[in-house]
């Protein structure tokens, strides 16, 4: 069972933690706005790379606060948390690095 | 095969012998046994069929890779598919040969199983040679240690192999290292454990067998470790490799290494008169120590030349060798039938000559394989080699060593010092200092894996026209000529030939047949086995009962049980109770002798007519406070609720934003920035999610804090005719007129002396009020609620009660009348939906076209046209009685009830274009019976609403 490093409470494992799809996916601002394909686009369609890859966690078995993570979709591997509104890390300088853990 | 206990050897107690019955056969063994030892000690060798060619079968090893002796355990409890060589003998066991499926037990198991958690620094499975050395250079460094070994004593080969160790015996040192060991407080020994899975991030689950071993155990019977390490020691040594060669399934043809642990562990003499045919030189020390046990043995080796050590050793004793050869075949007795090893064909390899040998015993070894089973489920590569002829380690993983044979060290000397050096590059990456030095101790070696010939199979004569039995897989049944079969077929991955041919799917996941299947078919297909490769280790490394992994959650403890406040009421009165969740709510409340249908017509009626209340304290109930709240609360719902005035209630819909029904529910506006959200039962804590989830992603910036109140407050709703005048009773101090107290408004109300909130709020349709005290008081409010109704004939009605009287009022319940593909406007809540509102969740989606389809299903009700035939729930509606295909699908039924105030039967349903077919007959289609049935609108009772005044 792997351990996730949670920004508030450190590793903790898999079973406390729901995934929350892509982050950086923001409620559109004026959705009236928006034609049907873009709010389609918006409630429907998300990336699904192969690599690092940007998403929303949520620590519902601990403390409760969603956190945004990049992770190895490949390896499975966290290469950064980081808080909701926190700018997206440079992904290029994680892989070079091999991440924060 | 004529095997004996011979005196002076084995660590088995023979003071204590212990009684057991095999196959309806009293026998006795000693204290120490396994059951297959036990069996070898009672002469019994043949003792199974198998499981496709019913051809007899015995044992092939001494341990876990056991393909062979399956038994099912008759006493002291049922249980099926176990390995006599790894079954502890015990006092009254009572076993049979297996061949093919087990037989569970019909009772439940009486025997406790448990989980622990575990927390450490270095788990080293294995406690031979290298995982000794390994677990005492990192105690002695002070870090935590744990220890894993399947077998009952450490040491591993060191028991079975005779060396000379610092100047005494193999299992004295193994001993003294463990009793060292065990001195260290932060280090723990389990014995008796398989470690059968390894998971990301160091997590290694084991299986401690604590008490199957002792009758009348007071410890639970097995447990799972659930260990969380930091850095792992692999050390699980090697499984010997057979050959395939004829007849190679017999009983008496037996692994080398296996009779070897017969005679120096449990002092059984496999055999009397014994062929060894080997590839290599592990083999002898089995070959030396027989025959100074008393057996007649002759070596039958496939290599030219053997070392001048090896040859002197055997001159000794009289062993005869025959170099460049092989076992082509083991015979049994025509007259006996194939039950037992007669002879041993042996042809030279240049095929000039042949012999047939007598024997008893035929010992295998075609080398050894690494045990890399659990460093390949974390994620390690393997790789051929060829000097060993079997697959190894490729590479390191970080956080996991290899030590000893399964890091294919090839000998004793080289375990000791690899064990050790694999704990000090744990102990490196810990970032500690290994402590006191470790001294590898000294030894001679009667192991050493190298030279080896490689050798899967010996090929059989073209012209034969027998059927093959060289066996690869023994507990399959499957032969070298079924490989070939596959690949003849033009399969060409391992993992495609071994779905073809069941090869390695039987419960010893083809421990011992797995590498000598790659070789054959590489051979077949003039590949090398690199190329071919083998197939996936997955976990577990071996059987674990279900039980096992369940521990103790079963029965009571599998899920919580919540209850309300007035759950013991309900029990002293006779509830019928149903699971919501993990609530425990009454069903219906029945009288003596009165079905449920009876039940639930008084109780509706009590409500319609009289007054009737409700534990409704599961409703989920969410605090939501902060100067924001009102904000966040329209772009939550559908409706408008900042206009809300204090002490007013609001239904309220709430959405996803693809516009699809989520949740609905009450908003009582206790303050301008204190609001109670109310939801439905099984929803409070995803909505509690919900908010969460918009509160911490999108709109950080409101000022909002949302708690979970659901269980601070018990809620009766006090429903009927009469409710006003029990509140009034209840409650004098509170103007219940209805005026005074309009519909959907709050009252801070103390009521039977407890300070609480009235809500008027009907589910049902009549006059209702909703009381909420704090749930400590929860109980002595519903007791006074009883008595408060006694003169008014006051009933408590139930969840099925509940959902009638709402039915007959069409409220819909989310999750059950809905699906996720439900609009609010599909249920008849457009009302509900705000166009004022420049936006909330959902808003967007209503303006899509698809949301306009005069198709879309509606929420709409239904009579039967009998009124006394039920209408099923989830029946499919269709428009016409005669079923063609395909069958056009109008919608279902998603509620389904009796009605006594419309004296019949009726349901909800989603129905295409609902509205529209008010009045239009149509059809309930449910396991072949069809019931005409007539739309309706959803509101059944009381459409004007001039009840809920009362």
């Amino acid at each position: 069972m792997q351990l996730i490093p949670c920004p508030n409470c450190g590793q903790r494992e898999e079973i406390e933690f729901h995934y929350g799809g892509q982050a950086h996916v923001p409620y559109p601002p004026e959705p009236a706005s928006l034609t049907d394909s873009e709010w389609a686009a918006y409630l429907f369609f998300r990336d699904n790379p192969r690599g690092p890859f940007a998403e929303r966690w949520y620590h519902n078995g601990g403390c409760r606060r969603w956190f945004n993570a990049v992770r190895d979709t490949v390896s499975y591997r966290f290469l950064a948390v980081y808080r909701p509104g926190d700018p997206r890390p440079d992904v290029a300088a994680l892989l070079a690095t091999g991440g924060d853990r | 095969m004529t095997a004996r206990r011979v005196e002076g050897r084995g660590s088995i107690d023979r003071s204590v012998p212990v009684s057991f019955t095999f196959a309806d056969v009293p026998l006795t063994g000693f204290a120490g046994d396994t059951l297959a030892s036990a069996l070898l000690g009672a002469g019994i060798s043949s003792f199974s069929t198998s499981v496709t060619l019913g051809r007899p079968r015995g044992i092939m090893s001494a341990g876990s890779e056991e393909p062979s002796a399956l038994v099912q355990v008759d006493a002291p409890f049922p249980e099926p598919m176990l390995l006599a060589t790894t079954l502890e003998l015990t006092e009254g066991l009572v076993a049979r040969g297996l061949g093919g499926q087990g037989r569970l037990a019909t009772a439940p198991d009486p025997a406790r199983y448990d989980a622990r958690h575990a927390h450490t620094d270095v788990v080293i499975v294995g406690a031979g040679a290298a995982g000794l050395s390994a677990a005492l250079v990192a105690a002695r460094a002070g870090v935590r240690v744990i220890l894993i070994d399947d077998d009952t004593l450490a040491g591993g080969s060191l028991l079975d192999y005779g060396e000379i160790v610092d100047g005494g015996s193999g299992a004295e040192w193994a001993a003294a290292a463990l009793a060292e060991l065990r001195s260290f407080p932060q280090a723990r020994v389990l014995l008796r454990t398989t470690a059968f899975g390894i998971y990301d991030d160091g997590f290694v689950l084991a299986l401690e067998h604590r008490s199957d071993h002792v009758a009348d155990a007071t410890t639970s019977r097995q447990r799972v470790w659930r260990i969380r390490t930091r850095e792992i020691v692999i050390a699980t040594g090697g499984y010997e490799r057979p050959i395939a060669f004829a007849n190679n399934d017999l009983p008496g043809v037996m692994l080398a290494s296996a009779a070897l642990v017969y005679l120096e562990r449990y002092g059984v003499l496999a055999g009397e008169k014994v062929v060894v045919f080997t590839t290599n030189d592990t083999a002898y020390a089995s070959a030396i120590a027989l025959a100074e046990a008393g057996a007649e043995v002759t070596v039958v080796d496939t290599r030219d030349s053997i070392s001048s050590a090896l040859e002197g050793g055997c001159r000794a004793l009289g062993v005869s060798v025959v170099l460049g050869s092989v076992v082509a075949a083991a015979n049994s007795k025509p007259a006996v039938g194939p039950v037992a090893v007669a002879s041993a064909a042996v042809v030279s390899r240049d095929g000039t000559s042949s012999v047939t040998l007598e024997c008893d015993l035929v010992l295998v070894s075609g080398g050894w394989n690494p045990v890399l089973h659990l460093f390949s489920q974390a994620k390690g590569s393997l790789v051929f080699d060829e000097s060993l002829a079997t697959f190894v380690a490729a590479g390191p993983v970080r956080g996991v060593h290899l030590a000893g044979l399964a890091a294919a060290q090839p000998d004793l000397a080289a375990s000791f010092a690899g064990g050790a050096r694999a704990a000090r590059l744990a102990l490196a990456a810990l970032g500690i200092e290994s402590g006191t030095p470790f001294v590898a101790p000294t030894s001679d070696s009667a192991f050493e894996l190298r030279p080896i010939e490689q050798l899967w199979a010996i090929p059989t004569p073209t012209d034969s026209h027998e059927p093959d039995t060289r066996f690869v897989d023994v507990q399959r049944d499957v032969t070298v000529s079924e490989l070939l079969r596959a690949t003849g077929a033009g399969l060409r991955s391992m993992e495609h030939i071994k779905r073809f041919t069941t090869l390695g799917t039987a419960l010893d996941q083809g421990k011992t047949s797995g590498v000598i299947g790659s070789g054959v078919v590489a051979e077949a297909l003039g590949a090398t086995v690199s190329e071919l490769g083998t197939t996936t280790f997955r976990p577990p490394f071996a059987p674990v009962a279900f039980g096992a992994l369940a521990g103790t959650d079963r029965a009571d403890l599998f899920d919580p049980i919540r209850v309300t406040a007035i759950h013991r009421w309900h029990v002293d009165n006779g509830a019928v109770f149903e699971d919501v969740g993990q609530w425990k709510r009454p069903w219906y409340y029945p009288h003596p002798g009165e079905s449920i249908d009876e039940a639930v017509a008084r109780e509706c009626t009590a409500a319609r007519t009289g007054v009737a209340c409700l534990d409704g304290s599961t409703l989920g109930k969410i605090d939501l406070r902060g100067a924001d709240s009102a904000v966040f609360l329209d772009l939550l719902y559908t409706n408008l609720m900042s206009s809300l005035k204090v002490g007013s209630i609001r239904y309220g819909v709430m959405c996803s934003p693809d516009g699809m029904v989520k949740d609905d529910g009450t908003v009582i506006r206790l303050d301008a920035d204190h609001f109670i959200v109310t939801t439905t039962t099984g929803n409070a804590a995803a909505i509690l999610d919900w908010m969460e989830e918009w509160l911490q992603t999108e709109w950080p910036e409101l000022r909002v804090s949302a708690t979970s109140v659901t269980e601070h407050w018990v809620t009766i709703p006090l429903v009927g005719p009469r409710s006003r005048e029990v509140l009034a009773t209840l409650a004098p101090e509170l103007d219940v007129s209805a005026d005074g107290f309009p519909f959907m408004t709050t009252r801070d109300a103390t009521i039977a002396g407890i300070p609480g909130r009235a809500d008027r709020i009907s589910f049902s349709g009549e006059l209702a009020y909703e009381l909420n005290v704090p749930a400590w008081y929860g109980l002595a409010l519903w007791r006074a609620v009883m008595e408060a109704g006694s003169s008014f004939g006051i009933t408590p009605y139930g969840t099925e009660t509940m959902h009638v009287l709402r039915a007959e009022k069409g409220y819909p319940i989310i999750g059950q009348d809905t699906d996720g593909t439900v609009t609010p406007h599909d249920l008849g809540l457009g009302w509900a939906v705000s166009k004022k509102k420049v936006d909330f969740i959902g808003k967007r989606s209503f303006a899509r076209q698809f949301n306009d389809r005069p198709d879309r299903k509606q929420f709409v009700g239904l009579l039967p046209v009998d009124p006394e035939q039920a209408i099923p729930e989830g029946a499919q509606l269709i428009d016409s009685p005669e079923i063609t295909t395909p069958m056009p699908m109008l919608g279902h039924v998603s509620s389904a009830y009796r009605s006594v105030v419309l004296e019949s039967h009726f349901a909800l349903a989603l129905v295409k274009g609902g509205r529209g077919r008010i009045g239009e007959l149509i059809y309930a289609w449910s396991e072949g019976a069809v019931t005409p049935v007539r739309v309706v609108d959803a509101v059944l009772y009381d459409p004007e609403g001039t009840r809920r005044d009362g």
